[in-house]
């Protein structure tokens, strides 16, 4: 047997070579630290870039005009403004002649553009409310078109900064939060787009998600879980559900363009059509979300409950079911949040047409809030892009209320056995 | 009548056959002891009033549509349809919106005149169809009404009822399944039809027009997938990976083994926050902030090809979308290691990077790579991220600064804006659906496979 000599903790060499361990293991700690911390750094750069380029879509910059009625060629007469249709009489006027015509009159030739679409919604919104202006001269805050909104922001063309800045001499702008951006509907003028068509789509599509892949999501668990016989159709039940969290979200589009638009025949567009597609999709994560909910429900409640007497089918109902339903419903939510920020399925049906009034129902053509925001962030007029980022805000916003509430649902009603 | 007002008619009778049942249940109770609850007969006389006529409904609805169009097409107005198929489905389509007051007019003028066929023909049949029901729901509720005794066992029959409801629900799993397999197969054999397979999985070159006329120039569509599987790979299981396994794995590392337990439960949900955010967000953050960075570090190097709709934009921010995913499956499989393993390494005087590197990680390996492998499933499958900000073009190259193009990106391509639905076009779309379905399922089993083989291993 061969005798070793003693590890010699205190010479040089070995030192050295004890030192270059720990100065290793110091820079593996630092190289995991710098990994979290630059993903982390990720996520708060994507954030402030999404957040300073949309703050400033929820304001918009208004300039003050004079209109004189009287010598404007409007034909409006403010006593057939008293009726119900008073919005469609006025629709019918030339009202963007007369503000074009107002505004050279007040700031010369070269502001005669520059006012938009969201000027005229604005001004017919007042005469309505009030026709009798339509008698003299009045005075209007009105906002300004995109090209003069972004030329206030920041940079622009020469001739709309000169224009900004003649009316800021004159104290004739100023800015103020955008309403119409949270209650307007798509536009092709990027100075009155809002997200309220969009948010309303949103709504109908995520009722129809909810409504058709809970309850067959929960009933689904409660089957494989408490009913299910061990056997070849569960083991391919099971592994379809698990196969199915996986599928890519496109090809539930290209299912539901094959079977749900061309084999039956449902309408193009739909929130019916984008809510059955993306429920086949969030089937499968309440599926598993709700198994494991049940399983954690300890065998003593059924065994009690069935020792009183109770049958199979009133255990799960009356005692499983709502003992699991918590984890069931953070598992739903999570897969609701993620149904509402899936855009590609929805592309398939459809559901990418410019829909400029908000859908009425369920069967109305509409489009939803993630597919807007790529349908403008594909628009070449520079005034799309802030809302764009103003509708990733408020995309942003939902999801975290729709996290949260999940997270707080877990905290308050998760029972641990 | 309607087939939507058939509908609440069935159910206006399920709830009076429930009703009924529950009066006479709690007449007869009065009298004595009954095996079932009251509400047991009343959901037993609702449930068969209810669930015969409505599958009686959802059977006639694709049954009426065939004969309206049999009816329509036979009406004198039908026969002077023309006979080409597509031009004639357009028509019909239109004249069933009119019917419908969807629409006011048709491009087409026979549309008008076909309308109020249709509306006549749907009437007819929607009144046969619905009759059919409401007598099936009146006769089954009669029935059933006809059994409220003292010793019937309605809740045996009610809970038959409702395990047949959980089986119906449990599969439509397998139902969505075979849906998908089915449309893409049958989708993808007509393609094939149009189109040789072989030049289809081998062809090199993709450039999807369909002629208008035959004798146009250039009217042969080519249809060679290889450069959107190159495409698809190169942003997906490299780019993106270079990113996501990096990160994922060493953040994992970190948070198990390092982090105090106060900085874990705060970092892993923010991370956490990274998978939440979603794919077309970070599809206008790709095209909008890192793309042009790309394009100008490009340039900077002097790589003059520079696009503004590189792979590498497009791959990184994927790969940062990734990376929770694959921090959470390499946080498993590190945390499935015996813990006697790593007593015993820091037993031996190893520091803890040592135990890391040279026992957990190789103990770890099949389960890491398992979580690659669903990773790149994932990845591939994307397809927000790089219609925004990967391009169109076709190209086989392995610069990351030259525009590349996808698969998911040519199937939006492919099937958004005007199309119609028998052009080898519109086809091509399903059989790279097809083709990218097979992938990911394929991908899916062998990483579950792995993993799992992994996990008996230390049980």
């Amino acid at each position: 047997m061969n005798s070793v000599a003693p590890t010699r903790w205190t010479d040089a060499a070995m030192r050295k070579r004890v030192r270059r361990r720990y100065s290793s293991e110091r820079w593996f700690r630092g190289l995991g630290l710098a990994a979290v911390a630059l993903s982390v750094l990720f996520l708060a750069f994507l954030l402030y870039a999404m957040a300073s380029k949309g703050i400033g879509g929820f304001s918009h910059y208004q300039a003050r005009l004079p209109i004189d009625f009287a010598r404007s060629d409007l034909f409006l007469d403010p006593a057939t403004l008293r009726g119900s249709d008073a919005a469609q009489t006025v629709a019918g006027a030339d009202l963007e002649g007369t503000i074009s015509k107002a505004a050279t009159a007040a700031y010369g030739p070269s502001a005669e553009r520059m006012f938009g679409d969201a000027a005229v919604a604005r001004l017919s919104e007042e005469i309505v409310a009030n026709p009798d202006v339509l008698k003299g001269q009045a005075m209007f805050w009105l906002p300004v078109s995109s090209k003069v909104d972004i030329a206030a922001k920041d940079q622009s063309d020469s001739a709309s900064e000169q224009l900004v800045s003649a009316l800021q001499q004159k104290d004739a702008l100023k800015r103020s939060f955008n309403g119409r951006f949270l209650t307007a509907s798509d536009s092709t003028d990027s100075s009155s787009v809002g997200v309220w068509g969009a948010l309303k789509g949103t709504f109908f599509t995520i009722l129809v998600t909810m409504a058709l892949a809970f309850p067959i999501g929960v009933l689904a668990a409660v089957y494989l879980e408490e009913f299910a016989p061990r056997n070849r159709w569960t083991d391919m039940i099971e592994v379809s559900i698990n196969n199915l969290a996986a599928v890519p979200s496109i090809i539930f589009g290209l299912l539901g363009l094959a079977m749900f638009l061309n084999t039956m025949n449902l309408p193009r567009s739909a929130p019916l059509v984008g809510g059955m597609t993306l429920a086949l999709m969030t089937m499968p994560v309440i599926v598993i979300a709700g198994r494991n909910a049940i399983k954690t429900v300890p065998p003593s409640i059924r065994d009690a409950a069935l020792g009183v007497g109770a049958s199979k089918m009133q255990v799960t109902f009356h005692h499983v079911l709502p003992l699991a339903l918590p984890g069931i419903l953070t598992g739903t939510i999570i897969g609701m949040a993620r149904a509402l920020g899936e855009t590609a399925p929805l592309l398939m049906i459809g559901m990418r047409a410019f829909v400029a009034a908000p859908p009425g129902g369920i069967a109305d053509p509409a489009t939803v809030l993630p597919v807007q925001i790529f349908l403008w962030s594909d628009e070449v007029d520079r005034g799309f892009v802030e809302k764009t980022s103003a509708a990733i805000i408020v995309l942003l916003l939902f999801m975290l209320v729709m996290n949260g509430l999940a997270i707080y649902l877990r905290n308050r009603f998760e029972r641990r056995w | 009548m309607s087939l939507g007002l058939a509908f609440v008619a069935v159910l206006i009778a399920a709830a009076a056959a429930g009703w009924i049942g529950r009066a006479r249940a709690r007449r007869l109770r009065a009298a004595g002891r009954l095996h079932s609850l009251p509400i047991y007969h009343a959901s037993y006389a609702a449930l068969w009033a209810a669930i015969p006529a409505l599958l009686i409904l959802a059977a006639w609805a694709p049954i009426q549509s065939r004969m309206v169009n049999q009816a329509v097409l036979s009406s004198p107005e039908g026969k002077a349809l023309p006979a080409f198929e597509m031009q004639r489905d357009s028509i019909l389509s239109e004249a069933r919106e009119i019917a419908h007051g969807d629409r006011e007019q048709g491009f087409n003028p026979e549309s008008s005149s076909i309308a109020p066929r249709i509306r006549s023909a749907e009437r007819k049949y929607a009144t046969i169809g619905g009759a059919l029901a409401l007598l099936a729901a009146i006769a089954a509720a009669a029935l059933a009404l006809r059994r409220v005794r003292p010793d019937f066992r309605a809740r045996t029959g009610v809970e038959r009822w409702v395990l047949i409801m959980l089986v119906a629900a449990s599969l439509i799993a397998i139902l969505t399944t075979l849906g998908i397999l089915l449309s893409l197969m049958f989708e993808s054999l007509r393609f094939f039809r149009l189109y040789p397979v072989h030049s289809f999985l081998f062809g090199l070159e993709w450039s999807p027009q369909t002629a208008l006329r035959a004798d146009q120039a250039g009217s042969s569509g080519a249809f060679g997938s290889v450069p959107l599987m190159w495409g698809t790979f190169f942003i997906g299981a490299i780019i993106a990976m270079l990113v996501a396994v990096p990160f994922g794995l060493m953040s994992a590392i970190y948070l198990t083994q390092y982090a105090p337990a106060r900085m874990r439960s705060w970092l892993k949900p923010i991370l956490e926050i990274l998978a939440g955010v979603p794919t077309v967000v970070y599809g206008y953050f790709a095209a909008l902030t890192v793309a042009p960075a790309v394009r100008d570090f490009g340039l900077s190097l002097g790589i003059t090809s520079a696009s503004s709709e590189s792979a590498l934009a497009a791959g990184l921010v994927m790969g940062i979308m990734i990376i929770p995913f694959t921090s959470s499956m390499a946080d498993d499989s590190i945390a499935a290691v015996p813990q006697a393993m790593r007593d015993g390494s820091l037993a031996l005087g190893a520091t803890t990077s040592e135990t890391i590197r040279k026992v957990l990680l190789p103990a770890a390996l099949p389960g890491v790579m398992g979580g690659i492998l669903l990773a790149v499933s994932r990845a591939i499958g994307e397809t927000m991220i790089v219609v925004m900000a990967a391009g169109l073009a076709a190209n086989l190259t392995l610069n990351p600064f030259a525009s590349v193009t996808t698969v998911t990106t040519q199937i939006v391509q492919l099937l958004t804006g005007d199309q119609e639905f028998d052009s080898a076009k519109t086809l091509a779309a399903f059989a790279l659906g097809l083709a990218l379905f097979l992938i990911t399922l394929l991908l899916n089993l062998i990483a579950l496979r792995i993993v799992r083989r992994y996990r008996e291993q230390y049980e």
